[in-house]
């Protein structure tokens, strides 16, 4: 039997596997462990160069993904590319083709058009690493939801998830979805009808138009943010009344049935889509879950440089015996 | 001009009900005679139609020839010889052009273009609106002098209820049809393919079919309340269809056409961001598809065009949002009809001929579109079962940008022949 891998790209989690998804969870495990140590440093990418392309204003996926490199040992580049691509007068296919003919390993890309990442990837022979594309996907926030969520409740399988807020804009939200529904959770969505997409119930998820019900169902919450520019345009009246009726707030979780576990993606807008106290709570994995980022990030890397899944343990191992 | 008899092809003129096998004679570039057994005139060209379909040169109203602006991407004789090879002989050319298309002596460069082109006639169409800006109507009747056949600000929709009101009635003066592309510019907003399940998925934002159908319903509404001629350009939606027949059937003056694109694809081809599935209005859903091709079966819409969009291939080498919409038409549309309406029994072959012909020189008033004795000898002579794969590189248009690459389709044109003169001569037979 050969071990699953990655392929090139990880470009969203809509292609994966439940096996690719688990594999890549797994891989992530014995890679948490480095970045307890005094020296936060694993050989695993020695020589390898990684290019952090960023079209789109970004600071903690950005952070993440660089310390998950330079803790592997890769060289990474950052470039930050204001606006599209289009704006900036040079096209993605001859940023993509500047950045091989300096013989890069890898690029991990944002970027404000959906399919970016895919377009990317079918044009360059490097691994691409989807680091968000439009409103498509994001693969490694959701790999990382999924790990805090494993690693808080022990299974993703059965658990009932609902993603709460702007679901018509999220990348989050979609790469959530197909994560958790290929994993065997169930899943939901909430928020109002206005930033829900059209058919969002065919892709195998529940709707629920209250957050009321949404708590009563739920084991999880993944508590999305609310972009501030979707008032101005339009989809809702005012972010007072987002607050006062889908805000997820500690009355609300007072009346579950059960504890839930409250996720976020970051940044925050307290007040607005999540109350304070629920989000420096007892229940708020919030802060793990950027521990974990940096941890899953390390995991696709890695698989996607080539490395054995049953390796990393001894990859991460050689690296202790160097650093020690 | 030496005179032609085409042979023993079998003759479809559905402008005359006819179609049977017959020989067909052009002399001095007019239709002289159709009938059995007619004998060549000295020095006559003789051509061996057996096993062919003999029909008047396909007409298309709804073309971009993007000259002048875009002369990279199609000019008006690279489109007028792609408008032949796909069996055309007459074209109408949309004017968002650079600069637009919406004065007299606009007009008088394209049909110049036009006639030095060799390929298929090209009819001009004018702008409704000054520079399509949609605020001032521009000079129907100079246009009209000057060769146009229609006004339309095709790619720029007519936002202003006054405006198209004013254009349907002044457009009464001129006898011309007001071809509109029927869109609200509040819910298309930013839009890169059809809002349904498929978008959702892609993380695209997308077009509702109601902003297409809210300007079908007021452009309905508008030739009701002036008597004006609406011409609603490239149906893509199942309420758009049922909206036009309700008007028909209340008798408004409106007439529609249906692009290829719309009777053959679903916005399931977008997936994978493929950008020569980008195009507006946006391929739709199945049902959508089923209602265009009952609507062409029943003459809810009235004929084919193909919105021929050609782009410079590097434009549609970008991200799905970057990238501009339009595929080209004009060489796949006869095939992609036999293929895909008469092979699948939505229209007899007749009826195909007769989207692609009569019906829209009828609705524009052009001088074609059919075999009768004394027409002009425009003609399209191609072997239905010849069966060939697309492939772009040997278009004849500038451009490639066509969703049906490696498609096999039944249908090759073999001879186009524009006023007894052939502009186009294919594979020998």
């Amino acid at each position: 039997m050969t071990a699953p891998s990655l392929g090139k790209d990880l470009l969203g989690l809509e292609p994966l596997t439940a096996e690719q998804i688990r594999l890549i969870l797994d891989t992530a495990e014995p890679f948490k462990e480095v970045s307890e140590r005094a020296i936060k440093k694993v050989p695993a990418l020695r020589g390898k160069t990684i290019v952090n392309l960023f079209f789109e204003a970004s600071t903690r996926t950005r952070i993440s993904f660089e310390f998950a490199e330079k803790r592997l040992s890769a060289d990474t580049v950052n470039v930050a590319a204001s606006g599209s691509s289009v704006q900036k007068g040079e096209n993605l296919v001859d940023t993509a083709r500047n950045l091989e003919a300096m013989r890069i390993d890898m690029v991990v890309m944002r970027h404000p058009s959906s399919g970016a990442a895919k377009f990317l990837a079918e044009r360059i022979p490097s691994n691409v690493i989807n680091g968000g594309d439009g409103t498509h996907e994001h693969p490694t926030q959701a790999l990382l939801d999924m790990l805090t969520v494993r690693d808080r409740l022990n299974r993703i399988e059965g658990l009932k998830v609902c993603i709460c807020g702007d679901i018509l804009h999220s990348r989050v939200a979609r790469s959530n979805i197909w994560g958790l529904l290929k994993l065997g959770a169930e899943v939901s969505v909430c928020g109002p009808q206005s930033l829900m997409p059209r058919g969002i119930e065919q892709l195998g998820v529940t709707v629920f138009r209250r957050i009321e019900e949404a708590i009563e169902w739920a084991d999880v919450l993944n508590v999305l943010r609310l972009q501030l520019e979707r008032m101005q345009a339009g989809y809702i009246p005012s972010v007072r009344e987002y607050y006062r009726v889908f805000g997820v707030t500690l009355e609300r979780l007072e009346k579950a049935p059960r504890d839930l576990l409250i996720l976020h993606p970051g940044p925050m807008n307290r007040g607005v889509e999540i109350d304070s106290r629920v989000a420096d709570g007892p229940h708020s994995v919030i802060l793990h879950q950027v521990t974990n980022g940096v941890a899953v990030r390390m995991a696709v890397l890695y698989l996607l440089a080539g490395g054995q899944p049953g390796l990393a343990e001894a990859a991460k191992g050689s690296g202790r015996e160097a650093d020690e | 001009m030496k005179p032609m008899l085409i042979r023993g092809g079998r003759v479809v003129d559905p402008s005359q009900d006819h179609d049977g096998v017959a020989d067909l004679l052009i002399v001095d570039g007019k239709i002289e005679a159709q009938g059995k057994k007619l004998s060549a005139p000295d020095g006559a060209e003789t051509i061996d139609a057996k096993g062919k379909v003999v029909a008047p040169g396909l007409v298309d109203i709804h073309v971009h020839l993007r000259e002048p602006g875009r002369e990279d991407a199609e000019t008006v004789a690279s489109g007028a010889m792609a408008a032949a090879a796909g069996g055309f002989t007459s074209v109408c050319a949309m004017p968002n052009t650079d600069p637009v298309t919406d004065n007299q002596a606009a007009v008088g460069f394209i049909v110049k273009q036009g006639a030095a082109a060799g390929g298929a006639r090209v009819y001009p169409i004018g702008a409704t609106s000054l520079g399509q800006a949609g605020k001032q109507l521009s000079e129907f009747g100079e246009m009209v002098a000057a060769g146009a056949v229609a006004v339309s600000d095709d790619g720029h929709p007519i936002v202003s209820s006054q405006l198209m009101r004013t254009a349907l009635e002044y457009a009464r003066s001129f006898g011309i049809p007001v071809a509109e592309h029927c869109e609200d510019p509040y819910l298309f907003q930013g839009g890169a393919m059809h809002e349904g399940t498929v978008s959702t998925q892609l993380g695209l934002k997308g077009i509702p079919a109601a902003a297409e159908e809210i300007m079908v319903a007021r452009n309905i509404l508008l030739a009701g309340l002036t008597g004006g001629h609406v011409h609603l350009c490239h149906m893509s939606t199942r309420e758009s269809v049922n909206l036009i027949r309700r008007g028909k059937e209340r008798g408004v003056n409106v007439t529609a056409e249906a692009a290829p694109h719309h009777f053959v694809l679903t916005h399931e081809a977008c997936r994978g961001y493929d950008t020569n599935a980008k195009m507006n209005p946006p391929l739709r859903e199945p049902e959508d598809v089923e209602a265009v091709r009952a609507g062409l079966a029943d003459g809810t819409l009235d004929a084919i065009a193909t919105d021929h969009a050609p782009h410079h291939y590097e434009l549609k080498e970008r991200e799905f949002d970057d990238a501009p919409f339009g595929v080209i038409g004009l060489e796949t549309a006869l095939g992609l009809g036999l293929t895909q309406l008469v092979d699948t029994g939505v229209l007899t072959l007749a009826q195909l001929i007769r989207c692609m012909s009569s019906e829209p020189a009828r609705i524009f008033h052009l001088p074609a579109g059919t075999l009768r004795k004394g027409s002009s000898a425009d003609v399209v002579v191609f072997d239905p079962d010849a069966r060939w794969v697309v492939d772009p590189a040997r278009f004849l248009s500038k451009s490639r940008n066509t969703p049906f690459t490696g498609w096999e389709l039944r249908g090759r044109v073999e001879r186009t022949i524009v006023g007894g003169v052939t502009v186009f001569s294919g594979a020998k037979g």
